[in-house]
């Protein structure tokens, strides 16, 4: 009998392959024959195109020239709405637009050729902020600018202003983010009319870009293959911009015959591909003398873009999470996401949820002392309890101990003996330090009915010597997909980890197990991993192979002799809904996710004020997540999310210059080194959800983006006595604002 | 670079793992593009091109360099160590290897061998750095996978496993 192998840290399945350089990424593939692609994009943010022209002097006749008339089928990245051209065709919404494609053998003369084609722009007024396009100060898309809008509406807000004893009001704000996977985007398209197209690629969603290329190309499904190869991160910013891609060299490829491909460098894929939306939010709190939360009116706008892409479903989690771990009876939360001319604004780890919830966890400490309680006593008295309803209306099933982890929290990062040295010792000091903490929550999985929506399907299949195989289309982009599965599908059957093996994500050979997206691939998918590997043993029971009781070596001599007799072994398991789960799009009320992850973050700060340089000392990251399913890959997604928080908070800061990412390199765009990390001290409270695989694994991926950012601009205020409610916080800005001694933007 | 074609090809001869190579290549070709087009030694990551996030790491006559900021030319006579060079055999890894995938210090693995080769390079130095020599050996290779936690430990962890 095989030891369990949850809760075991066994080697990364693809772990080899990495250290020693011999996994294959989109670039190190090469076909006989290929072409390389590039891109030609507007060099206007707005306006409609009046001419394209080619410079002389270039044997213009040995390129593939690719633009909107070629589209076979339909020029729309088939996604939520169908607003974005693959090639601009006729008007131009930003500026990183497509317009023009491009392909030759000689990558050098391609760049060449790219630069030499001049694209004439009869200008158009553009819109290029949040607020500009709230106050429609010019209509750009639709009627009134807006994709989108929400209202979750709980209880009577309005009747609560008159007993509140405090009103607290503020204004927060969150900037862009770009993903920087250090891997940028690319794609390797064959297609033809005989054979149909076939694209590599670097993606998390092979499903996405199978659906978007059967629209463009208008081909059956079955003439349309998506392989996903090893992808150096994501971080949702593969979520959806290789169907684009993906579109672009598959174009290439049908006009030339000829492989294409299409690799962006870093400054192309920093500058056109997506990035965090930015956002606004304005709180309104009514507040009783004793610290109860009697209503929340949260008001939460964030920047689309030029197209819809994914930004109804980002402001979606956003609002969710908007109102936090705690119960209020009145709430109401209002929500838009609003077109400009910038470049779509899209997929990034929390998806909408780190903006809403840095506002809040400021919100929270501003509420905290306004009415002359602890930041931590506030909270304390309002976390949700299990019975309780969040702001949609969801009853809270299991069981939730916020209270629980932030003592725990506080003991582990000397919370109160900090806090008490460091405002003893500051006023001495150049340095100040400063503490600060956030509580929150993560839901894991689609919102509301975006699971049922789905219906995922995954499949497990074993060979005659018992080896079994996992079908799924969740896509290993670092975080473990690979292995984790494999153990949830070595304890179900009672074998080795090492028994186990992966499909290539590939849409010939893997059912669609939905997006690599959203906290899911655990919790959902591990979910039916489980039971599609426990399908494989039933057959074998039930057609009389088996003992319910085996070993090993009666598993191998069962598949064997099943497959004998029957030529394969396979099982597929779907999604189905949990009963009892009630979801209203309409109202936006009812269960919103399957299970929430819990957390309280504390970061510890210090503050240079003659450099006005703010850095991260130590972070102390408490979550509940359900079952752990690998110790090491879990502490790894926690420390890669803390650490991405820090950047977000402190380090990364896109420059827009008329709709434009100015600093679009590694040299100017600057996420933290090895020298900007303080310790991140992970830690787990286990807590066996009932969803999800392996006794109880909840969703990881997104929760560590949420925390850092606003713990540690509690901290600076902890060690300035300043507060501060914009992130990115840039020395300048911090130097700002302690010059002015006031906080900024209210 | 088309400018580069006007000009004849050289013909450069260096070492790279361990094995006498002349290539035919523009004398401004970058050794990036030469170890991973010519040479197909793929495991050579680009990640920006401008020397800021070190997956293109190599060794240049024992010293770190980004590959992407090295003309062909430099390279000439030199002795050039890749990913590809530093397993023992193909069975047995590097301790440092070893140590990332014990650790976790590998998650998209995209600068992994850029973080493997700039480890090695440290513990050939310093086989017994400490927490801060090992942040500042590494902080020209970027990761935006582990924050860094895990490459430390794995780190660590082969100091250790060399010294027993």
């Amino acid at each position: 009998m095989p030891k369990h192998v949850i809760g075991r840290t066994v080697p990364r399945k693809e772990g080899r392959d990495k250290v020693t350089g011999r996994a294959r990424y989109i670039d190190d593939l090469h076909f006989p024959d290929m072409l390389y692609g590039t891109t030609v994009r507007s060099p206007s943010p707005r306006g409609r195109i009046k001419s394209i022209s080619f410079d002389e002097g270039l044997p213009w006749d040995e390129f593939v020239i690719v633009t909107a008339k070629d589209v076979p089928g339909m020029n729309a990245v088939a996604l939520i709405l169908l607003d974005q051209p693959y090639l601009a065709d006729g008007s131009v919404n930003h500026r990183e637009e497509p317009v023009l494609l491009l392909a030759h053998h000689d990558k050098y003369l391609l760049e060449e050729a790219r630069r030499a084609v001049h694209i004439e722009i009869e200008p158009l007024p553009a819109v290029f902020t949040l607020e500009d396009s709230v106050n429609r100060r010019e209509i750009i898309w639709g009627e009134d600018n807006v994709f989108k809008s929400f209202l979750v509406d709980k209880g009577n807000v309005d009747e609560a202003w008159d007993k509140a004893d405090f009103i607290v009001e503020g204004e927060y704000w969150t900037g862009a983010q770009e993903q920087l996977y250090i891997e940028n985007n690319g794609c390797i398209a064959i297609a033809n009319e005989a054979e149909g197209v076939t694209v590599w690629g670097s993606m998390q969603c092979p499903y996405y870009v199978h659906k978007a290329l059967v629209k463009l190309f208008d081909l059956p499904e079955n003439k349309i293959r998506v392989i996903q190869v090893e992808t150096g991160g994501g971080f949702g910013g593969k979520e959806e911009y290789p169907s684009m891609i993906a579109g672009h060299a598959a174009l290439l490829a049908w006009k030339s015959g000829k492989p294409v491909k299409l690799v962006y460098d870093r400054a192309e894929d920093m500058a056109a591909t997506t990035k965090r939306h930015p956002s606004k939010t304005r709180h309104r709190t009514a507040v009783s003398r004793d610290g109860k939360l009697l209503a929340m009116e949260i008001d939460f706008v964030v920047d689309g873009g030029a197209y819809a892409t994914l930004s109804s479903v980002v402001l979606s989690r956003g609002t969710i999470h908007a109102a936090g771990p705690y119960y209020c009876e009145n709430v109401r939360i209002k929500s838009c996401a609003v077109a400009t001319n910038v470049p779509p604004h899209g997929a990034f780890r929390g998806f909408g949820a780190p903006q809403s919830i840095f506002a809040l966890e400021r919100h929270m400490d501003k509420i905290a002392r306004t009415i002359g309680l602890s930041a931590e006593e506030l909270r304390r008295r309002n976390f949700i309890q299990e019975g309780e309803t969040t702001a949609t209306g969801q009853v809270i099933r299991e069981r939730v101990e916020m209270a629980k982890l932030l003592e725990r929290a506080f003991e582990l990062s000397d919370y109160q003996e900090k806090r008490e040295r460091f405002t003893r010792e500051n006023d001495a000091s150049r340095i100040k330090r400063g503490i600060g903490f956030a509580s929150f929550m993560h839901g894991a999985g689609f919102t509301g009915s975006g699971e049922e929506f789905l219906r995922s399907i995954v499949g497990a299949e074993a060979t005659r010597e018992g080896r079994v195989r996992v079908l799924a289309a969740s896509t290993e982009i670092g975080q473990g997909t690979n292995t984790i599965f494999a153990q949830i599908a070595a304890e179900a059957l009672r074998l080795e980890y090492e028994d186990i093996d992966m499909a290539q994500p590939d849409t010939a050979n893997v059912p669609d197990s939905g997006p690599t997206v959203a906290s899911r691939t655990c919790m959902i998918v591990g979910k039916l991993v489980e039971s599609a590997a426990l399908g494989l043993q039933q057959t074998l029971v039930r057609s009389g192979f088996l003992k319910d009781d085996y070993t090993p070596d009666e598993w191998r001599a069962a598949c064997a002799g099943y497959i004998e007799e029957f030529g394969t072994l396979k099982s597929y398991s779907q999604y189905k809904q949990p009963e009892g789960t009630h979801w209203d799009d309409e109202k936006y009320q009812g269960d919103a996710y399957g299970a929430f992850a819990w957390a309280v973050y504390v970061a510890e700060v210090t503050v240079d004020t003659l450099t006005y340089e703010a850095r991260v000392v130590d972070f102390v990251a408490l979550q509940e997540v359900g079952r752990v399913i690998h110790p090491v890959l879990a502490a790894g997604q926690i420390e890669g999310g803390v650490a991405q928080g820090i950047g977000f908070t402190l380090f990364e800061n896109v420059v827009w210059q008329d709709g434009r990412m100015h600093n679009s390199q590694m040299t100017n765009y600057i996420i933290p080194t090895s020298a900007d990390i303080p310790p991140i001290r992970v830690f787990f409270e286990e807590n066996h959800a009932q969803q999800g695989p392996a006794g109880g694994a909840k969703g990881i991926g997104e929760l560590p983006m949420d925390g850092a950012a606003p713990a540690i601009l509690n901290a600076i205020e902890n060690a300035i006595g300043i507060g501060v409610n914009h992130v990115p916080l840039m020395p300048e800005a911090l130097m700002h604002v302690m010059k002015e001694g006031a906080s900024a933007r209210g | 670079m088309r400018e580069a074609e006007t000009t004849s090809k050289v013909a450069v001869t260096c070492t790279v793992n361990g094995v006498a190579h002349t290539v035919e290549a523009y004398s401004m070709m970058r050794l990036l593009d030469v170890l991973r087009e010519d040479l197909r030694l793929t495991g050579t990551k680009e990640g920006c091109g401008e020397g800021e996030c070190g997956a293109c790491s190599v060794m240049l006559n024992g010293e770190l360099v980004n590959s992407c900021l090295i003309p062909i030319a430099q390279v000439e006579g030199a002795n050039i160590k890749t990913i590809e060079g530093i397993s023992l055999s193909d069975e047995q890894l590097h301790g440092v290897q070893e140590a990332f995938i014990v650790c976790g210090g590998a998650q998209c693995g995209i600068c992994t061998p850029g973080m493997v080769i700039a480890a090695v390079h440290l513990l050939e130095r310093n086989p017994t750095p400490d927490d801060a020599e090992i942040r500042d050996a590494l902080a020209g290779n970027l990761c935006r996978c582990t924050g860094y936690v895990k490459i430390f430990e794995a780190v660590v962890h082969a100091c250790r496993n060399r010294k027993a």
